[in-house]
């Protein structure tokens, strides 16, 4: 009997440690890719900082050409932000239209419609980049820029230019697109959170639906929304392929944002279009991978901050997550 | 009398060994051996992708034991692999620069393939090839100086077309590539003063003005959608596209040439003589802006990177003949299959200039192929050759055989 007793103990023992080292295991293989990620990064690109200083984030400068070289970050860092910002923009108010009709709408209608909004996010980013390249480009450029320009071109600035299709304002549109279904589906769930009781208190005192909206599920999910928001921006400022195809390619001076109908570039388009042929001999394959890690703090200072706005409000609003 | 002759049969001895030496030489490299399989990687550029994936699939029928794996990955990345000895051999669409030949001493360029850039445009109004351009016009409307279809040095020289005047939207490579850099290296040499000050050549350059798009369908995919707009592209995708080009002023200045095969390999048999040899260094070769009147002046050759010591980059002996045997084939037999797919043929000479490189190559200091027809001795006309064989043979006496040698040294042709 002790002896059965004892054995029991032992193996209880033994497989304890292994899940003990098994999940210290696979915790700590995380922690050791992003370490050696960012070490790799660092390692790579620290010709260029030693060549430019920190003025690499700070000049305009492109040239690869030998002998002449000189690279400076600042127009891919402008052209992500203003990309992301104008599809965010774009995106967020649909979505979050989006994820209000399926959280309210009946199970019948909501539920099929949830399901293709996940579809949707399940849509590998070239085929969007392909069909806004081949056929949404020409029609947006036809019937919305070129109209667009004709009427303000002269005036306004930020419709100067003649308009192409491949610029900053079609590549935005693209993206939002493929940030709305992220958006939603994670808006839709946080809505859904939102305690019965809540919307049911609202509908008693009278309210409309939008009134209902505005006075239980907004102020009850806002922190959720927003983090919501900024996981899709986390997606928007690393898409690399759509916005490749569609934004025009412009690098150095020309590519600082001047207008929605100018070409740009972003810091994962032109690590895309020149990191295959970049001499291995000279700073330019330094300079790109250094922008791969500036790239990579801004997503981790976004997914950051968007992790920190979902935690405060789930532990803030406790009941949303428990009904 | 008896000393003379002696010593031209001497001669004629000599003659008589080389000739079935010189014979000997001419041969190919050694067929590698068929009790072994031999897996050969190489990586580079994209350009020459199709015609070496069809090498791959030719020379594989005909030594099955043979397997080349051929990722196009880009000239830059094939470079890169080559500097780390990591592939067999590598393609560059470019040169190797000063700074990469440092990485990698003692790599031998042998030329396989010759590839154009063409022009290309879509004006309605003109929905033929045949504009003419010069160098100097491509250049100002590539800085953006020439911002009209109808500008009065286009007019100039197409009289008989009718230009729109419609704004130019110029259309290049975002991505880095070769056809970027043999279109630069063209401009930089026609306008020193304008392109190369400002702009410069390289595989990606500071572009002043148009929209990007990355490879050659993506250059297409803009100029085929945008109406006056303009790009340049590889020969082959203009062809097979379909799209306009504009035939382009020879570097003579004689002529405007429409861009095909031929004048494409008219372009780097104008420039042999100045080639290197394949050892030397090779970042200054350029064949743009070929002299002759009917050489395509936006041309240039493909490179096979291959390490002279091959003990390198291989795992025995017997896997670097397979190399020498399967290069030798590519830049002999298999330029017969380069028309088909739109790749200009190599010229013989430039052949010979490889077939030498090749003869450079060791494995641990062991010459692997003693270089064919391109040594020295095989320069011998074949008649003389065939002299000697008959007089060795029996078929001509020792007389006849003096006296045909008497008389070539009396005329001067043979040198003792």
């Amino acid at each position: 009997m002790n002896k059965v007793n004892l054995n029991l103990k032992k193996r209880k023992v033994i497989s304890d440690k292994i899940f003990k080292i098994g999940a210290t295991a696979a915790g700590t293989y995380v922690l050791v890719v992003v370490v050696l990620i960012a070490f790799q990064l660092v390692s790579e690109s620290y010709p260029v900082w030693e060549e430019e200083g920190l003025s690499f984030i700070t000049k305009t400068d492109w040239n690869a050409v030998e002998g002449r070289e000189s690279f400076g970050a600042l127009p891919y860092i402008l052209g992500t932000l203003t990309t992301s910002a104008i599809a965010m923009m774009i995106g967020v108010p649909l979505s979050i239209g989006i994820a209000m009709f399926i959280s309210d709408a009946p199970p019948k209608i909501g539920a099929p419609l949830g399901f293709l909004v996940e579809l949707l996010a399940a849509v590998p980013s070239v085929i969007y980049g392909l069909w806004g390249l081949y056929v949404f480009r020409i029609y947006f450029r036809d019937w919305f820029e070129t109209p667009i320009h004709n009427a303000f071109g002269d005036n306004i600035w930020l419709f100067s230019g003649n308009p192409y299709g491949l610029d900053i304002l079609t590549a935005s549109v693209i993206l939002a697109i493929m940030i709305i279904p992220t958006v939603s589906a994670v808006s839709r769930e946080i809505m859904k959170a939102v305690p019965q009781q809540q919307k049911e208190a609202a509908y008693m005192l009278g309210a409309t639906k939008w009134e209902m909206f505005k006075l239980a599920i907004f102020p009850y999910s806002k922190t959720g929304l927003i983090g919501a928001s900024i996981l899709g921006l986390g997606r928007a400022v690393g898409e690399t392929m759509a916005v490749t195809m569609l934004i025009g390619n412009a690098t150095g001076i020309g590519a600082i944002p001047s207008s929605l109908f100018g070409p740009s570039q972003t810091m994962s388009s032109i690590i895309a279009n020149e990191f295959v042929e970049a001499s291995p001999a000279s700073i330019h394959m330094p300079a790109l991978i250094g922008i791969g890690l500036i790239l990579l703090l801004i997503a981790i200072v976004i997914n950051v901050i968007a992790h920190l706005l979902v935690t405060r409000m789930l532990k803030i609003k406790e009941g949303a997550i428990n009904n | 009398m008896i000393t003379k002759k002696t010593s031209l049969l001497m001669i004629a001895t000599i003659v008589a060994i080389m000739a079935p030496l010189s014979a000997n030489a001419a041969t190919a490299p050694d067929v590698p051996s068929s009790d072994k399989t031999y897996n050969l990687n190489g990586a580079g550029a994209t350009f020459p992708f199709p015609l070496i994936d069809l090498w791959r699939v030719e020379y594989h029928n005909d030594f099955d034991n043979v397997n080349l794996n051929y990722q196009s990955i880009g000239s830059g990345g094939g470079v890169k692999q080559h500097i780390e000895k990591t592939v067999n051999f590598a393609a560059s669409d470019a040169p190797l620069t000063s700074s990469e030949r440092e990485l990698a001493p003692k790599t031998l360029h042998i030329p396989e393939t010759i590839g154009g850039v063409t022009v290309v445009y879509n004006i309605p109004e003109i929905p033929n090839s045949g504009l003419k351009l010069t160098g100097k016009i491509i250049s100002d409307i590539f800085m953006g100086k020439i911002t009209k279809w109808n500008d009065p040095a286009i007019k100039d020289i197409n009289p008989e077309l009718n230009l729109p005047g419609k704004e130019i939207l110029v259309a290049h490579r975002s991505d880095g590539s070769g056809t970027t850099f043999v279109f630069t290296d063209y401009l930089s040499k026609i306008d020193p003063d304008g392109w190369d000050k400002q702009v410069g050549k390289g595989k990606s350059v500071p572009w002043p003005t148009g929209l990007a798009a990355a490879g050659n369908e993506g250059v297409s995919g803009i100029v085929k959608s945008t109406k006056y707009s303009i790009g340049y592209v590889e020969l082959a995708y203009a062809f097979q596209t379909g799209m306009s080009f504009a035939h382009i002023q020879n570097g003579d200045k004689t002529n405007f040439v429409e861009p095909t095969i031929d004048t494409i390999s008219n372009a780097a048999a104008g420039i042999i003589s100045k080639l290197p040899a394949a050892e030397a260094d090779w970042s200054a070769v350029s064949i743009v802006n070929a002299p002759g009147p009917n050489s395509y002046p936006i041309a240039s050759f493909s490179y096979l990177l291959v390490y002279e010591d091959l003990a390198k980059v291989t795992k025995s002996k017997d896997e670097a003949k397979a190399i020498i045997h399967m290069i030798h084939w590519m830049i002999t037999d298999g330029q017969q299959f380069s028309s088909s797919l739109l790749y200009a043929p190599l010229p013989n000479q430039v052949i010979d200039l490889d077939k030498k490189g090749l003869s450079r190559v060791t494995y641990d200091g062991e010459v692997l192929w003693n270089g064919g027809s391109a040594k020295p001795s095989s320069k011998l006309p074949d008649w003389i050759r065939n002299n000697a064989k008959w007089w060795a043979d029996g078929l001509i006496t020792d007389d006849d055989y003096i006296k045909g040698l008497q008389y070539l040294i009396s005329e001067g042709i043979l040198k003792i």
